[in-house]
């Protein structure tokens, strides 16, 4: 197991969380806000805001996760495990070129020497011409600018890659391209993927097991299609009720 | 929840430390444990005693009772200061603001001018023409202090146009100088309080090199800033000489500063307590 | 009947970005119908609101509304046009002043608070009777955009446009407010504009769609053709992309 979450709770807001996430398994986390997805997605991440304490226990390849000292998890984020998060425009540093935000991971990890060259073959596994590396974040639109953000969570293959609604801010026609670089890039890396979303299709095209969240709490669990053929928690109805 | 409490001991002890001053400033008024400006060569440069509690000065007058009436010129000094400034800048700067360009940016380099100019002129000026004074200083110190207000107005009322709720005011029919008052003054108010209370520390503090240099509070009234400025001399021989005063504008100023932060945090109704 | 808007060729340069938001549109909304917008960011649905509701000037074309000019009004003159159409925005929380009671909002419009009006309004809007006294922070997602709603239904407008007005709440919160805005322009008999990136929600909302991309529209019909039978490759393209579960579900079914 790649992933193993065991009774997470943050305040009131999680409770008693658990799944795991194989390896090279796609698992989806569908809930709305205040569900408290994202906070257990930023749990993992090590990211909670100062006031949020988190209980019970993380455990990425068996290395405990939650109260880990900031040194180990600021070396294993971008390393081991990555994310990718909602809203494009503001996740890259403006002043800063592409190419060498891309590089960062690399350099920062001392994973690979030639990071610039390497930046580039990354732009290019989503789809981005080498030009792109010398462009600023705003000469990029909102879909090329997740796509940067895509290679550099996937720059040092990560074990774990955890998705925020990445293309819930994206024009439809750009998300089927984004969401299609998800899967060949976690696929081809064996990396474990969190993907967490509202939407039930997007969830169903990714993912091969789901969770279900609602109000800080899993309320329904399983395979993709019998869960979301067969659900039998209400909430999880009612969803798939709305999404037709 | 620990936030709320923290904000509420902010203004707490603001309040407290605004309100000693403010006290000290009542009470010279009516007593003072001596004459401030009395020299007695006799008592020169004592140490705390029963009869000084904070000592005396190179000439003998008591500290203690220096503190006191000099409270009343900080006070004078911040208020009309930040007020004058906050009177004349902000409603030039959210002009500014809803202005269109080219009208917006005059207005700002109108602004710029002021700013560059040394508020240290500009009270030599109203002194040379006026007779130097506290008055003098506290004008000069209140229009240099105008061109920060300004700024800090219009760039809280671009944020405010910008906003969809000013867009659906637009829509509603809402004329624009009304915008200005109901829509752009209330939401802009945090950024002015705390503007005031950095600005109240910026004008105590200037007095204090204008009474240096004759062109603020004239001696032998008492100020906080000149007493500062007088201890220099003595400073490795009576270090309490500038101790003193030095502690009563830090006091002062961090007062200030608090109930500055609390007042904002009270009126914003998103931190309100939820009934 | 003369349409209630017309829009003629309709333009808006931005020169210092040197963009071209609306290149020349053209369309009709009559009395009654239910107009929608779909178009995805860059298409120009969001300048066309603004135009629409006399917030800003095009550089070229015009804007009528029964039949009186709206482009190249100062906005002073336009109170007629303040009082008969009203916008619905995107963003329950950057719509709504946060310094600002829940009446005085929804009053806004009337340039007065009248607090029989506000109760009503409340009322129609499914709202406790004292969300008046309160501010937008303690409400939810949802219950904000009754209160935009409410707001823009005060002036008893003629049309209602709304701005993408579901987009940023949760998906079991967006069935109940569409359901609201259907019924509330049955009841007192409005036109609506409604503009979304969602085609699934215009579908759901409006007899009338209008494909716009870049700045032109580039399809308009009635909405059950438009979607069953699109004629512009762009159309073609947007449906095809709008994730579907039962194509999602299907492919999982039958794993190749």
């Amino acid at each position: 197991m790649t992933l193993v979450v065991e009774g997470l709770g943050i305040s009131s807001l999680v409770r008693d969380v658990s799944f795991t996430v194989g390896k090279n398994e796609r698992v989806g986390l569908i809930g709305e806000s205040g569900s408290g997805k994202s906070l257990t997605a930023l749990s993992i991440m090590g990211l909670l805001p100062d006031e949020l304490g988190a209980t019970g226990s993380v455990k990425l390849n068996g290395r405990e996760l939650l109260g880990a000292p900031e040194r180990e998890l600021s070396r294993l984020r971008g390393n081991e495990m990555s994310m990718v998060f909602q809203e494009p425009m503001t996740a890259l540093n403006p002043s800063m070129r592409v190419g060498r935000q891309v590089a960062e991971p690399m350099s920062i990890h001392g994973t690979r020497r030639d990071h610039k060259q390497a930046a580039v073959e990354l732009l290019e596994s989503v789809g981005l011409p080498s030009e792109t590396a010398r462009a600023y974040p705003h000469q990029l639109s909102g879909g090329q600018r997740q796509r940067v953000v895509l290679a550099m969570a996937l720059a040092n293959d990560p074990a774990l890659l955890i998705c925020d609604e990445p293309t819930t801010a994206l024009d439809v026609t750009v998300q089927a391209l984004v969401l299609e670089l998800i899967l060949s890039g976690t696929q081809w890396r064996e990396t474990s993927l969190l993907f967490i979303s509202h939407d039930l299709a997007v969830v169903a095209s990714v993912c091969e097991r789901v969770l279900v969240m609602l109000d800080g709490e899993i309320v329904e669990a399983g395979d993709t299609l019998d869960v979301l053929t067969a659900p039998k928690h209400e909430y999880t109805q009612r969803l798939l009720e709305l999404s037709v | 929840m620990q936030t709320r409490t923290r904000r509420n001991t902010s203004v707490i002890v603001g309040a407290v430390l605004v309100g000693l001053v403010v006290l000290a400033a009542l009470v010279s008024f009516f007593w003072t444990p001596h004459d401030p400006v009395k020299v007695n060569a006799a008592v020169r440069l004592l140490g705390p005693t029963g009869d000084h509690v904070f000592g005396t000065d190179k000439f003998g007058r008591d500290v203690a009772s220096q503190i006191m009436v000099g409270a009343r010129t900080t006070l004078y000094v911040g208020v009309v200061a930040v007020g004058i400034a906050a009177v004349i800048g902000t409603p030039l700067g959210i002009l500014a603001g809803m202005s269109n360009r080219w009208l917006g940016e005059f207005v700002m380099r109108v602004n710029d001018l002021v700013l560059a100019f040394p508020a240290l002129l500009l009270a030599i000026m109203f002194g040379a023409v006026y007779g130097a004074s506290t008055l003098t200083a506290m004008v000069a110190i209140g229009i240099a202090t105008v061109p920060s207000f300004a700024r800090i107005a219009r760039s809280g009322t671009l944020q405010v146009m910008s906003t969809e709720y000013v867009l659906a005011a637009r829509s509603s029919g809402r004329s624009r100088p009304n915008i200005a008052l109901r829509h752009v003054l209330p939401n802009i108010s945090g950024l002015l309080i705390v503007q005031a209370s950095v600005s109240f520390a910026i004008a105590v503090l200037a007095e204090a090199a204008l009474s240096f240099l004759g062109f603020g509070t004239r001696p032998p009234t008492p100020s906080w800033g000149r007493m500062l400025q007088e201890s220099q001399e003595l400073l490795t021989v009576q270090p309490r000489l500038a101790l003193v005063p030095g502690i009563a504008i830090a006091l002062a100023v961090l007062g200030f500063n608090l109930l500055g932060d609390g007042l904002r945090d009270r009126f914003d109704p998103r931190l309100a307590v939820r009934k | 009947m003369s349409p209630l808007i017309e829009v003629r060729d309709l333009e808006r340069r931005y020169a210092r970005r040197n963009v071209h938001a609306l290149r020349g549109v053209s369309f009709d909304v009559e009395a009654g119908q239910r107009f929608g917008i779909v178009g995805e960011s860059g298409s120009g649905k969001s300048t066309l609101v603004r135009l629409l509701a006399g917030l800003d000037q095009p550089t070229a074309g015009s804007v009528t509304f029964r039949g009186r000019r709206i482009d190249g009004v100062a906005e002073r003159k336009l109170k007629f046009l303040r009082s008969e159409l009203q916008i619905v925005f995107q963003d329950p929380m950057g719509s709504l002043d946060p310094r600002m009671r829940v009446r005085e909002i929804i009053c806004e419009p009337l340039g007065r608070v009248d607090r029989g009006r506000v109760a009503e309004l409340l009322d129609a809007v499914g709202l406790p009777a004292d969300a008046g006294e309160r501010y937008p922070h303690q409400f939810s997602g949802g219950q904000r955009q009754r209160i935009s709603i409410a707001r823009a239904l005060a002036p008893r407008p003629a049309v209602l446009v709304a701005d993408e007005p579901v987009s940023a709440l949760d998906v079991s919160v967006r069935r109940q407010i569409l359901d609201l805005l259907a019924d509330l322009v049955d009841r007192f008999e409005l036109t609506m504009v409604f503009v979304s990136h969602d085609l699934g929600v215009v579908r759901q909302v409006c007899d009338t769609v209008a494909v716009m991309r870049r700045g032109e529209i580039v399809e308009l019909g009635a909405v059950d053709q438009v979607y069953d039978q699109p004629q512009h490759a762009y159309t073609r393209e947007l449906i095809a992309a709008a994730p579907s579960l039962q194509a999602a579900l299907a492919k999982l079914r039958s794993p190749n």
